[in-house]
């Protein structure tokens, strides 16, 4: 039996997480089906093969270009009765999350969300949950026949393995009624590399002393290939936009590298990056309470660390 | 207009997480619990209308057992004008969301935040919207009624889109959709009043079992590097964290 994976894409391209819904899902030793809703070119439909996806449907509607919760929760309903899939992979996020916890409702599967690791089915269909914003963990049965898992990002590595995948077109009627939002218009953040899904983050806080001093952090980011964060202050005070913001009631990041520049670490944003792979802090003040959460430090000033830092990535090139 | 405040009943941020009874159990001892966060600046929204629209009542409803009820006085006290409880242990979102569907159907406006920062679901808002057949949207930044018409503003990854749907809806909040609101003197004395109506929980098929919790591994200790030889670092950074 096929597990369905709904693959979110932005500006055409496939989300990173998404991938990893793909790795999740194969590595759950089922076929699986990918699901991609609105325009996509073929190329990188096929792409999604070389990832673990055997099959990909394609709905090709242009009425989902925008993505509406309701309509796609309808679509992915219809996709698992009519591929007899009974488990449902995406990744967490602001459309995915929703979408799956309507579907979950709708097909009276178990759902579970923020999942970190693989399943574990000697006792029961088990996963693993991050809960209490990244502070613990918990292990959740999913009881009924269906299930919908909705996956925080690292929780499967997306990896080419190398197979292909058969692109089949999908056609499915909506429902006007469906259509119950309406997006007149959006903005994308400027910069290439999405917060959320970055592997390097790097973050200012306060410690920058102003709007007009993020150049020197945006060197460093632009030499890492990395995506620039703050603390709740520097948002609050408007030096950043608000999705900037990462912490307990901003954005929660995970990457492989978080570096943390003239930011205290106040619990609630340790609660936004407590999933880092690896922490640096650089901070003027020996007993910033960050340093404990810290795997490598510097006590020292931004303006004086920083534009080293930046020359000492580049060197290193 | 009736607005329907659903709140969940959480350890203060600050709080160290620890279990009890074989790590099946939240330890809260010693615990301060609050609003949360997210929840509250639902709550203040909701205030914000009812101030601004003659009319308008603000009901908060909480899913908990009788030691949530100072937090539910709380809502009370910042300015809502009853409160239901809901008798029962909120175990997950599909069982809270079906205890909240079932006394929300007669509200115009259904706000939450956009998730509780215990167990972090993130749906009980979607799954709120699905049961009662209405839209839902999270997690929503600006929120404006004209008519019965709601224009919203909602943060999407990396971005943020401009929304709109009809009433009646569901929003699940986040800042900065209102200032957090802090009570009174005059809106404590009143809390104590209000009417705050407990109710025993709908029956609800138990989908999802927790077997237990688990806190992270500890990290390891902090290596510092002198600010004269921040190349150090980067070698570090490659060498031995492998991350760059």
């Amino acid at each position: 039996m096929p597990v369905l994976v709904f693959v979110e894409t932005g500006d055409g391209k496939v989300r990173k997480t998404s991938l990893e819904a793909i790795a999740y899902a194969n590595k759950m030793g089922s076929d699986v089906t990918a699901i991609v809703l609105g325009s996509a070119q073929i190329a990188e439909l096929e792409s999604l093969g070389k990832y673990g996806a055997k099959k990909v449907l394609h709905v090709a509607d242009a009425k989902l270009d925008q993505a509406v919760i309701q309509v796609y929760a309808s679509v992915l309903t219809k996709a698992m009765q009519d591929e007899g899939a009974d488990i449902l992979v995406l990744a967490n996020s602001s459309l995915g999350t929703p979408v799956a916890a309507k579907v979950a409702i709708k097909t009276n599967a178990s759902f579970a969300s923020n999942v970190v690791e693989l399943p574990s089915t000697t006792n029961g269909f088990v996963v693993k949950r991050s809960i209490y914003t990244g502070k613990a963990f918990s292990f959740v049965e999913l009881k009924n026949p269906k299930k919908v898992i909705a996956i925080k990002k690292n929780a499967a590595e997306a990896k080419e393995i190398g197979g292909t995948a058969t692109v089949v077109p999908y056609q499915v009627s909506l429902n006007d009624a469906d259509f119950n939002t309406t997006i007149t218009s959006s903005e994308k953040a400027t910069g290439d590399i999405l917060l959320p899904e970055a592997e390097i983050v790097v973050s200012g806080g306060r410690g920058l002393k102003g709007p007009e001093h993020w150049a020197i952090l945006e060197e460093l980011a632009k030499e890492l290939r990395a995506a620039t964060g703050c603390s709740k202050p520097v948002s609050d005070m408007g030096w950043r936009p608000h999705h900037e913001h990462v912490g307990q009631t901003g954005v929660k990041v995970a990457p492989q590298l978080y570096i943390a520049i003239g930011i205290s670490g106040a619990i609630q944003h340790l609660a936004g990056v407590n999933s880092s792979k690896c922490i640096v802090v650089i901070n003027k003040d020996a007993d910033a309470p960050f340093f404990k959460a810290a795997d490598y430090g510097i006590v020292g000033d931004a303006f004086d660390i920083l534009p080293k830092l930046t020359a000492a990535v580049k060197a290193s090139h | 207009m009736k607005i329907l405040v659903c709140i969940s009943n959480v350890p203060d941020t600050t709080s160290k997480i620890n279990f009890v009874d074989n790590s099946t159990k939240f330890d809260a001892t010693g615990v301060q619990f609050i609003i949360g966060p997210y929840d509250d600046y639902a709550l203040a929204r909701a205030i914000e209308l009812k101030e601004a629209t003659p009319g308008t009542t603000v009901t908060v409803i909480n899913v908990g057992g009788a030691e949530t009820e100072p937090t539910i006085r709380k809502a009370l006290a910042i300015g809502a004008d009853d409160a239901i409880r809901v008798n029962a242990e909120p175990t997950d979102s599909f069982f809270v969301a079906s205890q909240i569907a079932e006394h929300a159907k007669e509200y115009d406006l259904v706000l939450m935040g956009r998730e509780s920062i215990d167990f972090n679901g993130g749906v009980v808002h979607a799954m709120v919207g699905e049961m009662l057949g209405i839209p839902s949207l999270s997690p929503v930044m600006k929120l404006e009624i004209e008519g019965t018409k709601v224009k919203m503003e909602r943060e999407i990854e990396g971005g943020k889109e401009q929304v709109e749907a009809n009433l009646p809806l569901v929003a699940g909040c986040q800042e900065p959709i209102a200032e957090w609101k802090i009570p009174n003197m005059r809106g404590i004395m009143s809390a104590r009043t209000k009417p705050l109506k407990v109710v025993d929980p709908t029956a609800v098929e138990q989908t999802v079992l927790l077997q237990k919790f688990q806190l992270p591994a500890a990290k390891g200790a902090i290596k510092m590097i002198s600010a004269d030889n921040v190349a150090e670092l980067v070698t570090l950074l490659k060498t031995e964290a492998k991350v760059l």
